[in-house]
């Protein structure tokens, strides 16, 4: 979805936020997010709705028995909590080694350029 | 079944003296609680969002508590003991649809709104029109969610009670109203979190407690509780017991009732980050990190729950029977309080009937806080006053919202009891997924998004979610193969103007609505007149440079 910057209106200066949004600076926070935020999207959803189309069209493999009653469809079931779980850690460790340095780093340049 | 009949039948499990006590005590309790809370409750931002000053751990807390509806509470455990699997799987879309808000919306929201979802919409759109149709949007899913809440729970729980005849029901759903309106006028934004909080808990509590003692029933064995749900199907004449561990019971019927399921778990996951109760509660913490903590709090809670409910389920199928819990009154709602019953009599009964009692006390409580603020600081504040109001003239009218949504809800829910209204929840989440979730994240993620892209898809989404239910079977034209009886809202057989085929109608919105926001932006011109909020709005979202501080008292 990136788009060029838009055109800024004709004689009106720029903002500092419009200076920095265009900045390299700001292009690598941007990159840093949806690296990690757009494919994990992805991933959940492509996981999840292969979960939702098996049980919907393939309950006689989801009602394969592999322990006792246990069977294969609540294995899957139980495995859509892990992941979401694994993804929520995954997400907190990330965030806080990566993408909180950069975006605290960026805001207080802003707040010190404010004063 | 009329409701007196239910009412009669009721009396015969558990003792409605004592839940009425334990109800009793809870109101009490959480009213002290309320006005202790509020003693500092002056400013819009103490009102609205509780001051911002909640913690992480607390908010996302009193998330797990607004989402955990009677719906989730009792009715997941209640569509596992009947239809098996397929009540799980409605809990997996619930649970999973958490890492759309924690990814995608919760902290870019944090930064950039202040009271509302309206805030975020039309940040960098033109105000005046997208505030509106967000408002509007707002005021329809809470509106749907309410009366869902308020006669199915207030029916429920005058069963629970022993509240005999119509006119008792009433009274139920009136005392929950009234309830619902002193909480929020007292205690706001900071109130109602407390409610969600000491109900979240109890809710908690009392689902491991009961989990515990399912599976030490079956030697701390899930395989054996499943077990037990497969033998007692068939003690009970089931043609195929062992159907109940595998998806299909419900949803597998035919390739219909397949996509059906389909559309559901599509507004479900997609559905629960446009909710904009869940969404307000947000902006209740002090930053983007806190509104993080929040979500991570609320998937432990909710996952855990849902995990508790699994065994609940099952536990309940296995030791009260399908039999049983469908000729209970309140019918399939009824499996939680009837396990409760089987293990630890009437004392263990109470509880849990008071613990159903909190929930609806708490969700109807975030729902109209939510709404009254939303008309009071979108529409009045900002579109019929041009935003130039005092914020406590704002709060008078909100306040006196609360009183009117209060008023409807009780009416609302009076006439809605003996409708079959279990749709307005899932329509709800359509309605969310389709008019406000395509709009949240263009306009967070798609630089080029424009005001008439935004326009497209809010209305398109809300308009086509409520044209399609209205033509569909919920509302005419389904009838029971068996029984010759409708299943549809209109009880005449004789009328059925449905065409479109599905129950949900998220798999026809939800993509319609993002492809509206899509064709309207394309189409119309850029406003390289607003590349500047736009800009702040970027800024902003990804570094929380501006975001609203919390109150400092």
């Amino acid at each position: 979805m990136a788009t060029p910057p838009l055109a800024p209106s004709s004689n009106e200066p720029l903002t500092p936020q419009q200076q920095l949004r265009d900045s390299a600076e700001f292009e690598r926070l941007r990159r840093i997010f949806r690296t990690f935020i757009f494919p994990m999207t992805v991933l959940f959803l492509v996981w999840y709705f292969l979960y939702v189309l098996l049980a919907a069209f393939a309950s006689g493999f989801m009602a394969t028995k592999v322990v006792g009653n246990i069977n294969v469809g609540l294995l899957f079931g139980l495995a859509q909590f892990v992941s979401t779980f694994a993804i929520t850690i995954a997400y907190k460790n990330w965030a806080d080694k990566k993408f909180d340095p950069a975006a605290a780093a960026i805001r207080h340049d802003l707040e010190a350029g404010a004063r | 079944m009329n409701a007196a009949l239910r009412a009669a039948e009721s009396t015969d499990i558990g003792n409605p003296t004592l839940n009425i006590i334990i109800f009793g005590v809870f109101v009490l309790i959480t009213l002290g609680i309320v006005i202790r809370a509020s003693r500092k409750n002056s400013t819009a931002a103490d009102f609205y969002a509780g001051g911002r000053s909640f913690t992480g751990p607390q908010n996302g807390t009193a998330i797990a508590g607004d989402y955990l509806s009677a719906a989730s509470f009792l009715g997941i455990a209640g569509a596992i003991a009947v239809n098996g699997y397929d009540g799980f799987l409605y809990s997996i879309g619930f649970l999973v649809a958490w890492l759309v808000a924690l990814l995608l919306v919760a902290e870019l929201l944090r930064n950039t709104g202040k009271f509302t979802m309206a805030d975020v919409l039309s940040f960098r759109l033109k105000q005046r029109p997208i505030r509106m149709a967000a408002a509007i949007a707002t005021l329809a899913v809470c509106f749907f969610y309410l009366l869902a809440q308020m006669a199915g729970a207030g029916g429920l729980v005058a069963l629970l009670l022993g509240v005999e005849g119509t006119g008792g029901q009433y009274a139920v759903v009136a005392v929950v109203g009234i309830l619902m309106i002193a909480y929020v006028l007292i205690g706001g934004m900071k109130g109602t979190t407390w409610v969600q909080i000491i109900k979240c808990v109890l809710l908690i509590i009392g689902a491991a407690i009961m989990t515990f003692w399912v599976l030490a029933k079956y030697g701390l064995n899930l395989s054996d509780v499943l077990g037990g749900a497969v033998d007692k199907a068939a003690s009970e004449g089931s043609k195929n017991p062992e159907g109940i561990l595998a998806p299909g019971v419900k949803y597998g019927v035919s390739t219909l009732t397949k996509i059906d399921f389909i559309s559901l778990s599509l507004a479900l996951v997609l559905g629960t980050a446009g909710l904009p109760h869940v969404l307000m509660r947000f902006y209740t913490v002090p930053s983007a990190k806190e509104a993080r903590r929040s979500v991570m709090w609320a998937i432990w809670l909710i996952g855990l729950f849902y995990l508790f409910s699994l065994v609940l389920g099952y536990g309940a199928a296995a030791l009260v029977g399908p039999k049983e819990i469908k000729g209970a009154p309140g019918g399939v709602n009824s499996a939680a309080p009837l396990l409760a019953f089987h293990l630890g009599g009437t004392v263990l009964m109470a509880l849990i009937s008071a613990v159903a009692f909190a929930t609806i006390l708490a969700v109807v409580a975030g729902l109209t806080i939510t709404a009254a603020t939303s008309f009071a600081h979108d529409i009045y504040a900002s579109i019929i006053k041009h935003g130039e109001i005092a914020p406590d003239g704002e709060v008078k009218v909100a306040r006196r919202t609360v009183v009117v949504i209060g008023v409807l809800a009780i009416v609302g829910g009076m006439f809605a009891i003996d409708q079959n209204i279990a749709f307005l929840v899932a329509l709800a989440f359509a309605v969310a997924a389709s008019a406000n979730l395509p709009t949240i994240v263009y306009s967070l993620f798609w630089r080029r998004f424009n005001t008439s892209g935004a326009l497209w898809s809010m209305y398109g989404g809300l308009i086509s979610c409520m044209v399609l239910i209205i033509f569909s079977p919920v509302v005419s034209g389904k009838v029971d193969a068996k029984t010759g009886k409708s299943l549809s809202m209109i009880k005449d057989t004789g009328i059925d103007f449905s065409w479109f085929p599905l129950d949900n109608p998220g798999l026809v919105s939800i993509p319609l609505a993002f492809l509206l926001g899509y064709i309207g932006t394309v189409v119309s011109r850029r406003e390289p007149e607003l590349d500047a909020v736009s800009a702040e709005m970027e800024v902003r979202s990804l570094t929380g440079y501006g975001a609203e501080k919390a109150v400092v008292h």
